[in-house]
């Protein structure tokens, strides 16, 4: 009771000028200094305001300090910068607090998972979200642990789902009002999804939405028997928030089992869609379906980025989304009516989309036992990684693979409490996760990209392109500025307009993060995690 | 911003996109996965079906000999769940490695290789080092030159019909890693090397004098990814026993020092 008395106390008083009050997070705008959410806005547009780091002198960036975690997972962690402190995860799960000029340690929070977590792809996680003077973050043994921001100690800790059965947590919560939300993952062990909304104060559970609708619950007749039970449907990312809409929205992730849909016949709702929620009560307000009855794992992974600007003349609130399955999307955010779609890489799994934006499946392109060749491979034409658009140059900006294809061979799949469940496995020369030390695969396999797409028409702007593929987030700013990286290690700015280089620095590690942007004393500076450590540059003075 | 290659790089890029992308044929066996498959076989088939699977009576990889299976889905369950009542136990890895596995074994058996199991080693190191010429290119266990691919552990990553078609027809198998560049420098200066190493602004070369360069891609005039192999066919140099030889021989390589 005291505990909770104390976190109640320290949301109610949001009015002291250090603390992260509701009103801060949905005027971003005013404070462009700081980095308040997962995406720097509720919009997911990773675009800032900042402008003093221009097309003119990025020549000059240099590096300001370093922070090297204390872990060899991957670094994908988007870190929150308020008033000059930077909040950052290490993985899989501590928390640090520095200072975001100097890189100079405040505290460090260490949370040790469980023995049970199982992370189906990594032990990883995508970073934090704040209110008041309290940090949140999802667990990879599938808890929500709320941490006081000023003494790194934990303020309530919560289950959300089993880890023993496969249930993770690996994307930055998002906090709507007085509640913070996440969604569990965990598909690749045939859990049944969800994203819930908690008490920011108390952490207890507000409302929930099952991903997988059982009994009684519209959708569920797109499944077959009880295959509902372990459809999967994972949130890997973090969602978006409109607030005039009073909507949040989210990606949802592959049904279960991944490869092989013979059990699970239908479309298999809400898989692979994007979805739109009631903010207050979690009821489901839309839903539209890039990939159903998804036999690829072509999972909606990607953060939906919301876009007000005109539509064949006319205003519209509109979303805008680069699928894993090789296609872009624009639809009206308000009803989720499709709007415009059109492949953004090679994919050879459909014949294209129909007038309401479902995909024509392609003749031969299902798993068999012998395997079947597919483009995009099974990483996507892009993944989990955050887009950019700017309002400014009204283009949307994609890391994204090309010509890259797998050999997916269809397996059994049964269901085991705490087992693997994809019924499949697919197979592609680029290796997963990262490239050898040597060069034993080239773009003769597949290379990856920042590709520039204009969303009214999907003409493509401009491309950057690498050799290695990429997995880097991307940020884009007010003076015209793109930045991302790669899987070689270099982190870039890029003239948001044409794609030219204009700096460069190899950081020794593959950028797996998506970069943001603040300012301290005046100073502007850039952060990036590569490798195994987060990076910061900013002008040489 | 990215160099601008010269024109013979695009039927180049063109003809090893093909070569690396499974024919019908071939579909269901990545080189990748052989090569793994490979390195899964050592560590946990190696012991007892021996360094070409044909350790165990009855069974024999390298003729397509199995006792209890026809199906690669016949191979992937005894994989995974081994064979009760005799020494195959069950194996604990993912479907990938267990796919990885059938196609390494599915490798070692290849009725197109004539050499299998029929030549000498002993003959095979003579003519390698001495007719071959081999080791003019080549390493083994320190001794040779390092300009080309080393040979030093061949024979546990590669099977008998791949190393007889990279005899036969170098030209035909050229791993990416193995691949020659032909650089020319700002200055003039021309290079040509095996590439070590590469990324979007850089390139690491190795040179026929064994010396190694690392270029920035900026600096360079012209960069060309050579499509052919700078090793000569042996089609017609060795007979037919002498070829079964010197396979023999690089089968029996190992890595260990001999």
């Amino acid at each position: 009771m005291i505990r909770r008395l104390f976190v109640l106390i320290s949301i109610m008083a949001a009015t002291l000028p250090a603390q992260v009050t509701l009103d801060r997070l949905l005027h971003p705008e005013r404070e462009p200094q700081n980095w308040l959410t997962y995406s720097g806005n509720y919009n997911a547009q990773r675009y800032s305001p900042l402008d003093q780091i221009s097309r003119d002198n990025a020549k000059n960036l240099e590096q300001q300090w370093v922070f090297q975690a204390r872990s060899l997972e991957k670094f994908e962690a988007t870190p929150l910068v308020v008033d000059g402190i930077m909040y950052l995860t290490e993985p899989p799960n501590n928390v640090v607090a520095l200072d975001a000029k100097t890189g100079a340690i405040f505290w460090v929070y260490e949370y040790r998972p469980s023995a049970d977590a199982r992370p189906c792809c990594g032990a990883v996680n995508r970073g934090l979200a704040i209110l008041g003077d309290t940090l949140f973050m999802g667990t990879i043994d599938a808890r929500l642990i709320a941490i006081d921001a000023k003494a790194g100690r934990p303020v309530w800790n919560i289950q959300v789902g089993d880890p023993k059965l496969g249930y993770s947590l690996t994307h930055a919560p998002l906090i709507v009002k007085n509640k913070v939300i996440v969604g569990v993952a965990g598909a690749e062990y045939g859990i049944r999804g969800f994203i819930a909304a908690y008490d920011v104060a108390t952490g207890k559970e507000a409302w929930r939405f099952n991903t997988i609708p059982g009994p009684g619950e519209p959708g569920h007749e797109t499944w077959t028997a009880d295959t509902w039970q372990h459809g999967g449907g994972s949130a890997w990312i973090t969602g978006s928030y409109d607030p005039a809409l009073n909507m949040v929205y989210w990606g949802v992730g592959n049904p279960g089992a991944d490869w092989n849909g013979d059990n699970r016949a239908g479309d298999n709702l809400y898989s692979d869609c994007a979805i739109a929620l009631d903010a207050d009560t979690g009821k489901l307000k839309w839903y539209f379906q890039f990939t159903p009855h998804d036999e690829y794992d072509y999972d909606a992974v990607q953060i939906p980025v919301l876009v007000d600007a005109n539509w064949k003349g006319s205003p519209r609130k509109m979303m805008m989304w680069a699928n894993r399955n090789g296609f872009f999307y624009v639809l009206d955010r308000t009803n989720g009516k499709f709007l415009y779609g059109m492949p953004f890489t090679k994919q050879t799994w459909a014949k294209g989309l129909d007038e309401n934006g479902r995909p024509i499946p392609a003749a031969n392109m299902k798993p068999t036992p012998e395997g079947t060749l597919v483009y995009p491979g099974v990483q996507g034409g892009t993944n989990w990684y955050s887009p950019s658009y700017s309002p400014r140059t009204g283009l949307f900006y994609i890391s994204t693979w090309e010509d890259y294809y797998m050999n997916l061979a269809k397996m059994p799949a049964e269901y085991t409490p705490g087992q693997r469940y994809t019924g499949g496995a697919p197979r592609s020369p680029v290796p997963t996760l990262q490239r050898g030390p040597i060069n034993t695969w080239t773009t003769e396999n597949a290379s990856g990209m920042v590709l520039a797409v204009d969303p009214n028409n999907g003409e493509k702007k401009w491309q950057f392109k690498m050799t290695d593929v990429t997995g880097s987030g991307i940020l884009s700013t007010a003076s015209d500025v793109v930045f991302s990286g790669g899987r070689e290690g270099y982190f870039y700015a890029l003239d948001a307009r044409t794609g030219a280089m204009l700096w460069k620095a190899q950081l020794g590690g593959q950028v797996a993060s998506g970069p943001i942007t603040y300012r301290v004393d005046g100073k502007q500076y850039v952060a990036v995690a590569a490798g195994h450590a987060l990076f910061v540059f900013a002008l040489r003075q | 911003m990215r160099l601008s290659r010269c024109p013979i790089m695009v039927p180049a890029l063109i003809a090893v996109s093909l070569l690396s992308i499974p024919s019908t044929a071939q579909q269901r066996y990545l080189s990748s996965d052989v090569e793994n498959g490979s390195r899964l076989y050592r560590n946990n088939c190696f012991v007892c079906h021996g360094p070409e699977g044909a350790s165990i009576p009855g069974v024999d990889f390298r003729r397509g000999q199995f006792k209890r299976v026809s199906s690669d889905e016949d191979l992937l369950r005894v994989i995974a769940g081994g064979v009760p009542g005799t020494a195959m136990p069950p194996t604990n890895v993912t479907d990938s490695q267990r796919l990885a596995l059938v196609a390494y074994i599915r490798s070692l058996h290849d009725s197109a290789a004539s050499s299998v199991g029929t030549g000498d080693a002993a003959r095979g190191r003579t003519l390698l080092e001495g007719k071959g010429g081999c080791l003019t290119c080549h390493r083994i266990n320190g001794r040779g030159s390092r300009t080309g691919p080393d040979l030093s552990e061949v024979g546990g990553i590669r099977a008998a019909a791949y190393l007889e078609r990279s005899i036969l027809a170098p030209n035909e198998s050229v791993l990416p890693e193995h691949r020659y560049v032909k650089v020319v420098t700002r200055q003039g200066v021309t290079i040509t090397g095996r590439r070590l190493n590469e990324d979007t602004h850089t390139l690491q070369v190795i040179d026929g004098d064994e010396r190694l360069h690392s270029f920035s891609k900026s600096d360079l005039r012209e960069y060309t990814l050579l499509t052919t192999s700078s090793m000569p066919s042996y089609e017609g140099k060795f007979n037919s026993h002498e070829l079964a030889d010197v396979v023999t021989y690089l089968l029996s390589l190992k890595g260990d020092p001999q």
